[in-house]
């Protein structure tokens, strides 16, 4: 990697991470505000969209080549659905309806995030593949 | 507008542009393939729910650490948000799948959701320690 590699790098990961950052704290605080924050649907619609997007990008990429989507990549894959999507917030609400003594709501947070979310890529994957035409 | 004011709003992105940028520094120093898992993400994640479990739990009014709202909100949803991914994971997840190993795929699996939620536990019980220690 040469050093303006690396600094387009970094301006890319960081372009992303400005669209997705507060576009994750916007959809989770509206999906809140509708649903009520006991289970916590906010993340996992943000987990959930965010991984079909991921199965949409990952259909581009091969479609096209990593040579020629590796700036898509940082700024979409790395920057963008990086930051809009979290495990911590997962695992720190996952904790928290435990120690409220709401395992049940714990454990249907896990299943469908993890279900969902392997899902949801796959569903981007396969909408998207057939847009990419004959390679 | 939903969620907190746009002073806020630039905090918490601060916080996630310097997450997302450590994540990619992992990506980068760490070697990809090594075992046949994705490493890179399993740590920046596994570090992610580390870090989320103490802040949470020590920076409270009553905390080993005291911090304001805007601190947390900075460091849990900007960083450890940043930091931490979903997407990645369910990427790698389907790149198994697609590649017909069903193995790999149950077992990086089991071992993200065990390693995310031992670390937030960890992070959490230790800073619950700290908190009675001061």
């Amino acid at each position: 990697m040469t050093f303006t590699d690396f600094l387009v790098a970094i301006a890319l990961v960081s372009l992303g991470a400005c669209v997705g950052t507060p576009l994750r704290v916007f959809v989770s605080s509206f999906i809140a505000h509708h649903l009520g924050d006991v289970f916590p649907w906010g993340i996992l619609v943000v987990n959930v969209t965010g991984c079909l997007m991921m199965g949409a990008l990952i259909a581009y990429v091969q479609a096209h080549g990593l040579a020629v989507t590796r700036e898509l990549w940082l700024l979409g894959a790395v920057g963008f659905l990086g930051s809009y999507t979290t495990a911590s917030s997962f695992a720190l609400q996952t904790l928290t309806l435990v120690h409220a003594r709401r395992a049940h709501l714990a454990v249907a947070y896990v299943v469908s995030s993890a279900a969902l979310g392997i899902a949801a890529a796959g569903v981007g994957y396969v909408l998207t593949l057939p847009m990419m035409g004959p390679h | 507008m939903f969620g907190p004011d746009l002073r806020i709003y630039s905090l918490i992105t601060v916080g996630g542009v310097i997450g997302s940028l450590l994540r990619w520094l992992v990506a980068v120093l760490v070697p990809l393939t090594a075992g046949g898992l994705p490493w890179p993400t399993f740590i920046a994640n596994a570090m992610g729910c580390f870090v989320i479990g103490l802040v949470s739990t020590g920076t409270t009014s009553n905390g080993f650490h005291p911090l304001g709202p805007r601190a947390r909100l900075f460091i849990m949803t900007g960083i450890c948000g940043g930091y931490t991914t979903f997407s990645a994971f369910s990427g790698e997840e389907l790149r198994f799948l697609l590649a017909g190993d069903l193995r790999r795929a149950v077992i990086y699996l089991a071992l993200s959701l065990a390693s995310w939620l031992a670390a937030v536990w960890l992070g959490d019980t230790i800073a619950r320690r700290l908190n009675m220690a001061r």
